[in-house]
């Protein structure tokens, strides 16, 4: 069964393009801006887009998504009511939407009534950051059940062993962690993210996209030149975070992903 | 019995390792160089040399004459964790994680303040072996507990302060969390508790279990017969199972692990996990949390800082699920009154946590024969308490 997210990558790939993937929080400012959020970001060029479920203790998140978390939280957002607004943006667009919950918050809705409820809304795949492949037995058999599709993370510092393991495990894509740190930290070391990307191909076909410290069209032109796709969380977030006021906001954001999106045009010839 | 935790790092349903990937190595590593060094003759020898020449351990399983006879019912017994040097128990933990991170050739260590006490633990360890340190400190907390975060400096500890969401310990864990997993390849977190992912309820749990091994011998040496009842709060749970560890094959001893009932359970503001949460993760393990129907973390309140978290320690939701433990709580007042109680008759001012489990003593020992024995674990000291107790009470120093 071909999914979303794999149309996608399918898609690009013929025309030796990149994925633009985007973050945003769900129900930051609330769950009706993000449906214009998702829709605006889509026409800017946004190839698949990421909703955080927020919680209250994102140990993987900088102070930038914690602060879209809270704000969200505040606002009402729920992982229930994030569903209903995937289900709602089901009817205006086709754009692959992956979530992205910690696990606690997919644990007290139950792993299988989730999948099951996500898969029906129109959710093509999940992240949950703090749960690695050894602790995702009770979501691996309903998500397959389902179609959603579980993209695990690898890091800068996973073992080779594990490299291997934890890509084979991946469905959709690959998420690597550019950097040995948390959302929102600066990206340093290109010349390691080329290296580990590689590695990971030579385990796995499913396409690689990298996340983590990309915040500026540049950063994104050089990520594209190495990985099947670029994903840009926080400088978004905190740019929502800082218009929250302003009428124009979404076409802001809007505007951002379209120089994000032109910028990796420029340089997508890959040497994959 | 079965050894616990097993291979996976799980107590039955409870235990795991739920961390970011980036964590993951470390985490296979932390626990690979500990189940060395446990089996490891010499390393075994390098702790419990510390534990008794730089700990004071053992440390004395003291008859409370006055209490008892106060009480009227069961013989009771204070484990004096409080004559530990810093004055807790925790510092038995600080001295292993330390003696750990040395062997992994980690030099820098981090932790969070727990009620501080574990903070002053771990800044005294690093100070010890030479290590650097970073204590991470909700701003509320700090500002709560200022004396420690001084003591913590002299000690050589870098204290940061933590600005985000309740500015309490949680968030003080989430910040530590994050620099290990930014520092992953030099630093060694220490964790205060029997929490957290896989191997650290494990690890906890042995270094203090050295309370329970000691009380059993004590006990058998004063009283002749193992006690009918183990009294202990329970924050993270630390203290507590490292008392009851050694007596869990006794089938006839009964324990009882006492929470923070705060304000009261009905008023919603407290942290007995057992009597109002429900299974989930945080902070890398499942266990009981106190959180709402979506998922999300309750704010905690305790009068004492130490049992003023969301989680309980994996192994206890196994124990408690098995009906091994049994798990009640005190209120502020109750542990309030029970300060007061030990202070007056007994000449020993205990940690506001003790306080919890001496409360508990207050209702239980009543009901018991006289010839009945009960051990009571007075994890810490109370000095790092007397200021916030006075404010209570609305005495101005
Ligand atoms: C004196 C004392 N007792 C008890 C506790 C609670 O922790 P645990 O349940 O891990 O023993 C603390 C925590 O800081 C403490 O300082």
């Amino acid at each position: 069964m071909s999914n979303r997210i794999d149309q996608t990558f399918a898609r690009l790939n013929a025309k030796g393009q990149k994925a633009l993937v985007t973050y945003i929080m769900a129900g930051d400012p609330s769950l009706q801006e993000t449906e214009t959020l998702v829709l605006e970001v889509e026409k800017a060029g946004a190839d698949v887009i990421e909703l955080g479920v927020p919680f209250s203790d994102p140990i993987a998140d900088g102070p930038v998504i914690q602060a879209a978390a809270e704000r969200a939280l505040r606002g009402g957002a729920s992982l229930r009511k994030i569903l209903r607004t995937v289900a709602s943006l089901r009817t205006r667009t086709q754009v692959p939407l992956v979530l992205m919950a910690y696990y606690n918050t997919v644990h007290a809705m139950g792993e299988a009534a989730f999948c099951r409820q996500a898969a029906e809304a129109g959710v093509d795949g999940l992240i949950v950051p703090d749960m690695p492949p050894e602790e995702a037995g009770p979501l691996e058999g309903p998500a397959a059940a389902t179609g959603l599709q579980l993209i695990y993370l690898l890091a800068p510092t996973s073992t080779p062993a594990r490299r291997t393991m934890v890509a084979r495990r991946c469905r959709g894509f690959v998420y690597y962690v550019s950097l040995t740190g948390i959302t929102g930290a600066k990206l340093t070391n290109l010349g390691d993210v080329r290296r580990n990307v590689d590695k990971i191909r030579r385990a796995t076909d499913v396409p690689v996209a990298v996340g983590f410290g990309i915040a500026t069209p540049q950063d994104a032109a050089q990520v594209a030149g190495i990985a099947d796709g670029v994903i840009v969380g926080s400088a978004i977030v905190r740019q929502i975070g800082e218009h929250q006021q302003d009428p124009r906001m979404p076409e802001r954001i809007g505007q951002f992903a379209r120089s994000l999106k032109s910028a990796m045009a420029g340089s997508a010839a890959s040497p994959a | 019995m079965q050894q616990l935790p097993n291979e996976r790092g799980r107590f039955g349903d409870f235990g795991g390792r739920y961390v970011p990937e980036t964590l993951m190595p470390a985490i296979l590593e932390l626990e690979q160089a500990y189940v060395r060094a446990r089996q490891d003759r010499a390393f075994q020898a390098e702790f419990a040399g510390y534990l008794k020449r730089f700990v004071g351990r053992p440390t004395s399983l003291y008859f409370a004459e006055r209490l008892t006879k106060r009480l009227g019912g069961a013989r009771i017994y204070l484990k004096r964790e409080d004559l530990c040097h810093t004055g807790a128990h925790k510092i038995n933990n600080s001295i292993g994680q330390a003696l750990l991170a040395i062997r992994m050739k980690k030099k820098r260590v981090i932790a969070e303040p727990g009620a501080g006490q574990l903070g002053v633990a771990t800044a005294t360890a690093a100070a010890m072996f030479g290590l650097s340190c970073e204590i991470y400190m909700g701003t509320e907390d700090m500002q709560r507990q200022a004396l420690n975060v001084f003591r913590m400096r002299l000690l050589g500890a870098t204290v940061t302060g933590v600005e985000a969401g309740s500015r309490t310990l949680k968030d003080a864990i989430n910040e530590a969390m994050r620099d290990w997993t930014t520092n992953v390849r030099t630093t060694n977190y220490i964790l205060g508790s029997v929490l957290g992912p896989h191997p650290y309820p494990m690890m906890i749990r042995d270094f203090q279990s050295v309370i329970g091994r000691e009380a059993r011998k004590q006990v058998l040496a004063l009283e002749g017969k193992l006690p009918d009842y183990l009294v202990a709060c329970v924050g993270g749970g630390s203290n507590s199972i490292g008392l009851f560890h050694a007596f869990l094959k006794d089938r006839r001893v009964k324990m009882v692990g006492v929470e923070a009932a705060g304000l009261g359970i009905e008023s919603g503001k407290h942290a007995a996990r057992f009597a109002g949460g429900k299974p989930g993760v945080l902070h890398g393990t499942m266990t009981y949390l106190l959180q709402d129907d979506d998922g999300q973390i309750n704010l905690t309140h305790s009068v004492s800082a130490g049992l003023d978290y969301a989680a309980v320690g994996p192994e206890h939701s196994y124990y408690h699920d098995a009906g091994r433990i049994h798990y009640t709580s005190a209120t502020d007042d109750e542990a309030m009154a029970a300060f007061d109680l030990l202070a007056r008759e007994e000449g020993i001012v205990p940690a506001l946590e003790s306080a919890h489990a001496v409360a508990e003593v207050v209702k239980l020992a009543p009901k018991l024969k006289k010839r009945q024995v009960v051990i009571v674990n007075l994890s810490g000291r109370g000095d790092k308490d007397v200021q916030q107790v006075a404010r209570i009470k609305g005495v101005s120093l």
